[in-house]
């Protein structure tokens, strides 16, 4: 493997060190009634809101529905994340030093499987908060209405339109994934142009 | 008799005649045209580009506007109890209106000023005279609320208050009407004898946090207006004064007799010299000073003692500069050079110099001396005079482009003239009868020189009528032509003395939105539903109330008993902008509660005969507002019924 290429592969890992201080995914709501924007951020290690005490207003409006209050304290998604992201950028690191092409492609079904777990524990994430409501205590009962926020684009969620995309740190996470990708096709073509000519 | 030549004649001069009227009247209703209702067209949802702070008169409070639009943005209660939201009435804000007569629930407010950096509005606070029982409110333009009024010892009728000096250093304060100092019972014919006048420096911390530095001992006229001197003129402040007659009936007639009366130029940072020389005395006095603690919960601390400076002991400290016919305002120009007189009844405008002052002193040029007060000779202070500007000049603001614009009374119109030519370049009728006048920053080094408002003292006939009682109107001119050009009237409250306006940009940024519940150290507050509680203390009882969209925690209390005097402590849990929780109670002979988000409040009911009463939230706050409520069950003086509380679970 060139050096160049080892070079891209530990700037990819560096990379998702972007998600300690950007946010991961962004849920904007937009409403007439809050023309200074509300909206909540995921974090690799926290949810917060994206101004001062927005998560406690979502909190607040979401009472009305009967959702669950989203305690970012008691989610455990929240702890185990910064571990897989420290794991990821360690092997990252490991494999830019050693080079292998081998290696590599390792790395990257590895990050596949991460993300697709990823995907599919927020999706069913938003699907607890957005189905299981405490039907008993809700104010506002919509038969058949569900409440869970899209995985990314927008939907209408009552009066709120709700606009999901990945943060900087998302996008961060996916400029790495497309670096190591970009450098194991650079490096497959590599091989294969050396096979070809040693044939 | 009537020939058919005298009957045309008759008919084409009658023509003529209203010709002439209609001519009149399309002059006199310059504003209204599409142009002026451009100027001053701010678009729905857009923003003013002026905060203009209007004094409330007797109205006692003070209204924002917002300019060109002239629109209404919020009355603030100062020195005036407003059951709307509490002021004045719950327990963390009575103490703001105590003095030391007692509680007093109104006064008469009259001078808006901003506080000042570099001489230039910096939007932190606002200050106000009480004229009745001389005090002096601040008020943080963070929140738009009162949090601090001072009472002012040994004075009269505070009037030519609250003028800052170019940093805050000092607002100062003085008395309008002349009393014995001390306070004493003597006969008033006495009055040139036994009545004296003060000239009072409040200090101004960086905080904003107001202290008396040092009142000054005058003799007892009438002191009316005041502003300070700033650029060369920096550490004078100037007051006018009337009645130097010393008349103590019929002023009308009695204090109008004398040709001249003074404008005080007040050296204070040699009277800062002599209070550090020690050359004070030590006076007896009893005033209050009331503010805002950490908690947000108004303290009301007696002051005992006050230092007082006397000119006889103190050369240089005062000088009079003669000023035609009884000078209401004093206004020094953004140079801080020309100290203009509005002498009310004079035919001219009189300016003085104060270069032309500093020389005349180093050169004794006294024309006599009034109890160890120099009086400087008119013409070797006198810079120069407007001619024919009009009749009953009053107050003067300034544009910073080297023009005055000066309210006349008497012939109602705003009369523009030149600084160092004297010379009159416009004048413009306003409707009726017009006061002070307000340019933004029109009193400070750096004017907003836009537009110039009207503060006038009759309405008449510019608006819908509205029986006996009509709203003040104020008007507003475009000035950044040569020719002023009428653009709107607009109705304001109470009577609005004096105005002060400042670019939006300097105060809406600092908005306070929502206080954090984290940081409420309310000794009643309680931080959630689950703490929230009823709590008997003798025949006191103590309801710990929280807040939120849309219900009370508790809503259902028992125990209460006729006789009892029951405290509700009210925590808006909400941290959301403009979500305030109203309460009420039936019967309560106090008033509701407005409290914002994070905020405590508390309001005392006395029930009176038993029963079941209702109490709910007043402020609209969600599609649920009218199911926010809660019932107190009473019970008759002397019952068993234990304390009875539901919280949410």
């Amino acid at each position: 493997m060139k050096t160049r290429s080892k070079l891209f592969i530990i700037i990819g890992a560096l990379l998702l060190a972007a998600t300690y201080y950007f946010p991961l995914w962004v849920i904007d709501l937009q409403a007439p009634q809050y023309p200074e924007g509300l909206g909540l951020e995921i974090w690799i290690n926290r949810i917060t809101g994206a101004h001062d005490y927005d998560l406690q207003k979502v909190n607040n409006l979401n009472h009305y529905i009967g959702m669950k209050a989203i305690y970012p304290e008691s989610i455990p998604e929240l702890k185990v994340m910064p571990w897989v992201m420290r794991a990821l950028m360690l092997v990252g690191i490991i494999v830019g030093i050693a080079g292998k092409r081998s290696w590599l492609t390792v790395l990257l079904i590895l990050f596949v499987i991460v993300a697709i777990a990823g995907f599919i524990d927020y999706y069913m994430w938003g699907y607890d908060y957005g189905h299981n409501l405490d039907v008993e205590n809700a104010i506002i009962k919509i038969p058949g209405q569900s409440y869970q926020p899209p995985l990314i684009g927008s939907k209408m969620i009552l009066n709120f339109k709700a606009v999901s995309l990945p943060g900087i740190g998302g996008w961060a996470v996916i400029l790495s994934f497309l670096t190591w990708l970009s450098i194991a096709v650079i490096e497959h073509k590599q091989a294969r142009k050396q096979y070809e000519h040693s044939k | 008799m009537f020939n058919f030549k005298n009957i045309c004649m008759i008919g084409f001069s009658l023509l003529f005649l209203c010709g002439l009227l209609l001519i009149g009247c399309s002059n006199q209703e310059v504003g209204g045209t599409g142009d002026a209702a451009r100027k001053v067209y701010v678009p729905p949802g857009s923003y003013d580009e002026f905060y203009a702070f209007f004094s409330g008169g007797f109205s006692g409070q003070v209204t924002v506007h917002g300019l060109p639009s002239g629109r209404l943005l919020k009355t603030i209660p100062v020195f005036s109890q407003n059951a709307e939201n509490g002021y004045g009435y719950n327990e963390e804000s009575k103490n703001m209106l105590m003095t030391s007569f007692g509680f007093i629930p109104w006064d008469d407010a009259h001078h808006p000023e901003l506080s000042q950096t570099n001489g230039v509005p910096d939007g932190r606070w606002l200050f106000i005279n009480a004229n009745n029982t001389p005090r002096i409110a601040r008020i943080d333009l963070k929140s738009f609320e009162t949090t601090e009024i001072i009472q002012i010892p040994n004075s009269g009728g505070n009037h030519a208050s609250p003028f800052v000096t170019p940093n805050n250093e000092y607002v100062v304060a003085s008395t309008r009407f002349s009393v014995p100092i001390p306070q004493a019972d003597v006969s008033i014919e006495s009055y040139k004898e036994n009545f004296k006048g003060t000239i009072t420096f409040i200090k101004v911390e960086e905080t904003g946090k107001m202290e008396i530095a040092f009142q000054i001992l005058v003799p007892g006229f009438n002191y009316d207006l005041s502003h300070s001197g700033k650029g060369p003129s920096f550490g004078w402040s100037f007051f006018t004064c009337y009645n130097t007659e010393q008349a103590n009936n019929l002023l009308e007639v009695n204090a109008s007799r004398n040709d001249k009366d003074f404008i005080a130029a007040v050296n204070w940072k040699l009277a800062e010299q002599y209070i550090a020389e020690g050359k004070f005395r030590t006076l007896d006095a009893n005033y209050r000073h009331n503010y805002l603690d950490e908690n947000h919960i108004a303290k009301s601390e007696t002051g005992e003692s006050v230092k007082v400076l006397d000119p006889q002991n103190c050369p240089g400290l005062i000088y009079y500069l003669p000023t035609p016919k009884s000078p209401h305002g004093v206004d020094v120009d953004p140079t801080g050079e020309y100290i203009v007189g509005g002498g009310k009844l004079a035919a001219v405008i009189p300016v003085h110099s104060f270069s032309k002052m500093i020389s005349a002193i180093e050169n004794k040029e006294f024309e006599s001396e009034v109890d160890g007060i120099p009086v400087l000779k008119y013409e070797s202070v006198m810079a120069g005079e407007v001619q024919n500007p009009g009749l009953g000049p009053l107050h003067t603001e300034f544009d910073g482009k080297g023009y005055a614009y000066t309210s006349m009374f008497l012939s109602s119109e705003i009369t523009k003239w030149k600084l160092g030519t004297w010379e009159v370049v416009d004048r413009v009728p306003t409707y009726y009868s017009i006061g002070h006048l307000m340019i933004p920053g029109g009193d400070s080094q750096s004017p907003w020189g836009k537009y110039v408002i009207a503060l006038n003292k009759i309405t008449k006939d510019r608006y819908l009528p509205t029986g006996p009682e009509l709203a003040h109107a104020a008007q507003m001119y475009d000035i950044t032509g040569d020719k002023m050009e009428l653009l709107l009237d607009f109705p304001t409250m109470g009577e609005p003395h004096y105005a002060q306006a400042i670019p939006a940009s300097l105060v809406m940024e600092n908005q306070v939105k929502i206080y954090p519940l984290e940081d409420n150290h309310h000794p009643y507050a309680v931080k959630s539903e689950a703490e929230s509680k009823v709590e008997r203390k003798g025949n006191e009882v103590h309801a710990y109330i929280t807040t939120i969209r849309t219900h009370f925690s508790p809503d259902n209390i028992e125990g209460v008993k006729v006789g009892d005097k029951v405290y509700f402590h009210i925590t808006n849990l909400e941290q959301d902008w403009d979500i305030p929780h109203g309460f009420a109670i039936m019967g309560a002979r106090t008033s509701e509660l407005l409290v914002m988000p994070g905020a405590t409040n508390t309001i005392v009911w006395e029930p009176q005969q038993p029963g079941v009463y209702p109490f709910y939230c007043t402020d609209f706050c969600s599609a649920l507002h009218q199911e926010m409520q809660g019932y107190v069950r009473v019970s008759p003086r002397g019952s068993n019924t234990p304390i009875k509380f539901n919280t949410k679970k």
